[in-house]
């Protein structure tokens, strides 16, 4: 980590980085239905004004030389005494790659929903909490210590609440958002005790103190900060433990679900890890625990990402599967980070994509989102369908596809772990692969090709399907994902290129050698993902597809189907105790300690009635109480002039 | 500038005077009344201006002789704790009168009445915390309770007798124990010094070395009393009762700020006057502490009962803010003290805002509320809001305290911090939860039900049945509190610059230095 230098010239502008978004966030709140004809104009152009201004920043700190690293100080936040927190921004490569992608696909997304909201009542207010968002999820990155990353990082988390409620009148978004936000606070208190351990041992929380000095740590705080940073990254980012809100998330509107629930704010977790490669370095169990989580939730979300029914939900696991590779990969250590960081970038292009092409089937086929009562969407929507396919491709690791070269890099990584490790993990991300290829070719064909099964069905409310291509708002920002999803993927590999551009922030990217050879490992990768897609096209491509879901199934698909039981678990020893607890508590209280009181109380007052009837022995009770003082006084007289 | 303070305990008290002959005219009375409240808010300003964050322990001194034959003075002053406690009362008054308006009193009571109570119950609230002999503190801790019992017995709801006779007995016992200790230390400085006083300052010189055995009867003494009023659990059932039982507006006032009597009066009294006693009792206060988080905020959860919902809610933020006083490190106790502040400011929008919602519903009960956010929108974000600042999100005021509470608390009290941190996250379950089952979800409840069927009955001030989104006395009225609760929660350090010397120089006279320091260099 390197030391940061004061910010000048056009950097001294960053603060229009957040100053932007807020800005519109709050017209576009404070304005209310004032707001309504233009609120969606100025949510957009606010973004696209960040984007503009953090490409200028881009390329004036490309144009540098050396480690491009600096800071602006905007104002003292919390200052007492030893502990002193600015609002300060940290601009160097990690954030500013941050920032390209959130303002970036941020914009996108602002323009499509102005076509897929169009409709919306009270579309300005979407808007205004798309901007907090931005906002929340630029000050997350762009702090410059762990509490303004706290800051933005529960900023997002209200964004998220908010949004995915935004249909607070169907009650299950309202609990999804409930349930996001509280699981999400499960994290936060990880990241939170680990800040109170760093300024309790540095008197610090910025970065840039903090990673100098982080020899000064006991070798048992380093992986006690380092497992509690991880368990805020498994809330933020939907990793096992706490991955159970993520699916549930997907009640949002599908443009909140592309840019919140796949390409930005899910992947906080991964940032958090990178950002702390200093700490991490320095622990080696603290990163086989990471590697574990990243293994084993990559491998629960393509199990379950078979098993649903529900497009978006499949794209979530999906999700939460991708950003396990991601997890899995910083976990590695130096031969990982940057690795991580490039799978971040190509999935937040494609995984984007693919939302919003979903969101344009959807959109077309009355917010249907069984994939069984779709098939043969292909020729009516035809831009969707070529710009899907090419998020598949990408998704799936098919080269020259962008998943080709950052997931791959990441599964040969896995191969290069140390010893055992490399065999286990390795494996799990190969067999990743075929299953990523199998789930998603079976959207693929059940949503786009194989025969119609709408035809001769309606929607829930009464409608029948007239499936149709989305306005151009919608379809020009899936255009320019797809191409994304194929070519960055070999622009930011190329050369090392994205990785030495990420050296100042995230340290060397070290070579890997395992046992499989990074050309070995790349046909294995191809082979398998096409073995998934081949089984898949057997099992799903011929013959008639049931329009209602099998229910005579084999144990692993209701397993898959029941979220591997991860809510009932959840249920059992969460939700159903604390239950139980608060009702014995608030019998306790009332009964209890109050009854204890008022008994008491109706005891000293010779009354063998209730409290109530205190009423009529006032003067009584007031003068008991008279006594009872006059004894104490009494006594603690006694004690003073005694001792 | 000495004249500041005496004018905001005499100005309300004239105010007072002037609304009882106005009990006939309920409009004039409440102009009146809140022309005195907002004549109060200035000089609350001024004070802020008079008062100097580097200048003496105990600013703005005046006072005159009352019971010579035992050195009892009327003597005020205040220091950076007083001064926001001072403040937030001015602030929230205003507000309260506003959003009582057009509150139905019960029969035959007179807006006249209540709002000199209210008045009453503000001078002498001002004066407590402004009080710096230790007897008259005692008296105005006692009197205190007056106005109360009689705004609570006199306006309140069905059990209002009864929740008013336990507030009072609970409080006023408690305080004759403390007068108790009082006398204690009284006659320890009239041992020491020839002739007794109960002047503060004196008093804090001359006890802080009396033995540990006598330290901890008298601190706990005072303790008791504090504890009672704070509340720390398990003496804090006569809060959900009086909360529940008050109208609205006094229940601000009893949540809102008096209880922060107990907790102003832990950092005033216990601490600098019995050193060793508070560290040696120390551990058991904290234990009392994390209980009172994590009991307040379960039962919180499962209260049905807005206004107990409230209590509990409160339980839980004073467990945050004795953990921060008691952990003795500044930051704690900044975190503590600024609770204080943001509790008030933030508890009493979230009070505020539900009586609200229950002059539209008429009812206190959640499951009479369901999907209220369809019928007023704004109302909705304004509990939602409360709510966030309630559960202390970044960017909100009470993060701010709850953040330096914690991590304030972290060093010295590693395990209770962390306990205490996991009502972090039960802070976010019972507010959500009551967002969840009032405004989200189908539409519930007799009220919501006809309001939203009527057609055009959606806002329309000319139908009395129906249910309106907040209308502009009620945008008045909160306005402020969003712009403070936002702002104090971007740029807090106006506040925490007033209150960092005043707990620094309380923990000096505890005599304990921050286990954290700022490192060599920097």
């Amino acid at each position: 980590m390197t030391e940061p230098v004061a910010a000048s010239g056009i950097a001294s502008l960053a603060w229009l980085l957040l100053a932007l978004p807020a800005f519109g966030a709050a017209v576009l709140l404070v304005g209310g239905k004032r707001t309504d004809k233009w609120g969606h104009l100025l949510g957009c152009a606010t973004i696209l004004g960040a984007f503009g201004y953090g490409l200028a920043l881009f390329f004036d700190t490309l144009g540098q030389s050396g480690e491009r690293t600096s800071e602006l100080f905007l104002f003292n936040w919390i200052d007492v005494n030893a502990l002193k927190i600015d609002f300060a921004l940290r601009l160097d490569p990690l954030s500013l790659t941050f920032v390209l992608l959130i303002t970036g696909v941020g914009a996108l997304i602002h323009i499509y929903s102005v076509g897929y909201m169009a409709h919306e009542e009270g579309r300005r207010k979407f808007f205004a909490y798309l901007n907090l968002f931005v906002a929340a999820m630029l000050l997350l990155v762009l702090g410059n210590g762990f509490v303004t990353l706290y800051f933005g990082w529960e900023g997002v988390g209200l964004a998220s609440y908010l949004l995915i409620g935004w249909y607070q009148y169907k009650p299950e978004a309202a609990s999804a958002a409930k349930k996001a936000f509280l699981m999400n606070r499960v994290g936060d208190l990880g990241l939170a005790i680990a800040i109170f351990m760093m300024f309790n041992r540095l008197g610090t929380t910025d970065y840039t103190e903090v990673f100098a000095r982080v020899s000064e740590f006991s070798s048992g705080e380093v992986l006690a900060i380092t497992l509690l940073l991880l368990l805020g990254a498994c809330g933020k980012s939907g990793q096992f433990p706490l991955q159970a809100w993520l699916p549930d998330a997907m009640a949002g509107p599908t443009p909140v679900s592309a840019l919140i629930h796949a390409a930005t704010m899910v992947t906080a977790g991964v940032y958090l890890i990178a950002r702390s490669n200093p700490l991490y370095n320095l622990s080696e169990d603290g990163r086989l625990v990471v590697m574990i989580i990243g293994a084993v939730t990559l491998l629960i979300g393509c199990i379950i990402g078979c098993a649903y029914d529900d497009f978006k939900k499949v794209l979530a696991y999906s999700t939460v599967s991708q950003i396990g590779y991601m997890i899995l990969a910083v976990g590695l250590g130096p031969i990982g980070y940057a690795l991580g960081i490039m799978h971040l970038l190509t999935h937040g292009f494609f995984k984007a994509g693919l939302f919003l092409g979903a969101g344009s089937v959807m959109h077309g086929m009355n917010d249907e989102g069984n994939i069984r009562r779709m098939g043969g969407l292909a020729k009516y929507l035809p831009i969707t369908f070529v710009t899907w396919t090419l998020g598949y491709l990408a998704l799936i690791g098919i080269p020259p596809f962008s998943g080709y070269f950052s997931k791959d890099a990441i599964i040969a990584a896995a191969f290069g772990a140390e010893g055992w490790r490399g065999y286990v993990f390795g494996g799990v991300a190969l067999l990743g692969a075929a299953l990523t290829a199998f789930y998603m070719t079976r959207l693929l064909i059940l949503v786009f090709l194989g025969k119609p099964r709408w035809k001769e069905l309606k929607s829930e409310d009464g409608r029948e399907y007239h499936p149709h291509e989305s306005p151009l708002t919608m379809t020009i920002p899936m255009i320019i994902l797809a191409v994304g999803s194929v070519g960055a993927g070999w622009w930011f590999a190329s050369g090392g290129r994205l990785a030495g551009w990420l050296e100042p922030s995230l340290g060397e990217l070290k070579e890997s050698h395992g046992v499989l050879s990074h050309g070995m490992v790349g046909i294995l990768t191809v082979v398998l993902s096409l073995v998934g897609a081949g089984l898949a096209f057997l099992l799903f491509g011929r013959g008639k597809q049931p329009v209602e879901a099998p229910l005579r199934v084999s144990f692993p698909v209701r397993a898959a189907r029941a979220d591997l039981y991860g809510n009932a678990l959840n249920e059992a020893l969460f939700a159903r105790p604390g239950t139980w607890l608060t009702r014995a508590l608030v019998f306790l209280d009332l009964k209890g300690v109050d009854g204890l009181v008022n008994g008491t109380a109706a005891l000293l007052g010779g009354s063998s009635g209730r409290l109530r009837r205190l009423q009529t022995g006032f003067v009584r009770s007031y003068a008991l109480s008279m006594l009872l003082g006059s004894i104490f006084v009494l006594g603690a007289l006694l004690v003073v002039r005694f001792s | 500038m000495t004249w500041v303070l005496i004018a905001l305990l005499v100005v309300p008290l004239v105010g007072a005077l002037v609304v009882t002959f106005l009990r006939k005219d309920d409009t004039k009375a409440k102009l009146v009344a809140l022309a005195f409240s907002l004549v109060e808010l200035v000089l609350a300003g001024l004070l802020w201006f008079a008062y100097d964050p580097d200048g003496d322990r105990i600013q703005l001194a005046a006072g005159v002789d009352w019971i010579p034959a035992f050195g009892v003075r009327l003597s005020f002053g205040i220091d950076g704790i007083a001064l926001v406690m001072i403040a937030v009362i001015a602030l929230l008054i205003p507000l309260v009168i506003g959003a009582g308006w057009t509150e139905k009193l019960p029969a035959g009571r007179s807006q006249g009445g209540y709002l000199a109570l209210i008045l009453v119950q503000e001078a002498v609230t001002v004066a407590v915390f402004a009080a710096t002999d230790v007897f008259l503190f005692y008296v105005l801790f006692e009197v205190m309770l007056i106005p109360m019992y009689f705004l609570i017995g006199g306006y309140g709801g069905a059990r209002r007798q009864y929740a008013a006779v336990k507030f009072f007995l609970y409080s006023f016992l408690g305080g004759l124990i403390m007068l108790a200790s009082a006398i204690g230390a009284y006659a320890m400085a009239s041992d020491e010094l020839g002739k007794g006083t109960f002047d503060w300052a004196t008093l804090v010189t001359v006890v802080r070395d009396a033995d540990s055995t006598t330290q901890t009867w008298l601190f706990l003494g005072f303790f008791l009393a504090f504890a009672i009023k704070a509340p720390l659990v398990p003496f804090h059932t006569w809060l959900p009762d009086a909360a529940a039982e008050a109208p609205i507006g006094v229940t601000v006032i009893v949540v809102g700020i008096l209880d922060k009597v107990g907790t102003f009066g832990m950092l005033r009294y216990l601490l600098p006057m019995f050193p060793e006693a508070s560290k040696n009792l120390a551990p058991f206060v904290l234990v009392l502490a994390v209980a009172g988080v994590l009991y307040g905020s379960l039962l919180a959860t499962g209260q049905r009962d807005m206004k107990r919902f409230l209590a509990y809610v409160s339980i839980a933020h004073f467990g945050f803010i004795a953990l921060g006083i008691f952990s003795f490190t500044s930051q704690a106790g900044v975190g503590s003290v600024s609770y204080m502040l943001n509790h008030s400011i933030s508890t009493g929008m979230l009070i505020l805002v539900i009586g609200m919602v229950i002059a539209r519903g008429g009812s206190s009960q959640i499951s009479d509320y369901g999907g209220m956010s369809k019928v007023a929108p704004l109302l909705a974000g304004m509990l939602l809001l409360s709510g966030l600042t309630t559960l202390s999100l970044p960017g909100t005021n009470s993060f701010v305290s709850e953040f330096l509470v914690l991590i304030g608390s972290f060093p010295t009290q590693p395990v209770h911090t962390i306990l205490a941190t996991v009502g972090m996250v039960l802070a976010a379950l019972y507010v959500l939860w009551l967002y969840q089952r009032m405004m989200t979800g189908p539409l519930r409840g007799d009220a919501l039900v006809a309001a939203a069927a009527g057609p055009g009955a959606v806002g329309d001030p000319e139908k009395k049945t129906a249910i309106g989104d907040l209308d502009k006395r009620e945008i008045a009225v909160l306005a402020p509190l969003v712009v403070i609760v936002l702002a104090l929660g971007f740029y807090p350090q106006p506040v925490l610059d007033v209150i960092t010397p005043t707990v620094g120089a309380t923990l000096t006279e505890v005599g304990v230095t921050d286990p954290v320091t700022v490192q060599e260099g920097k």
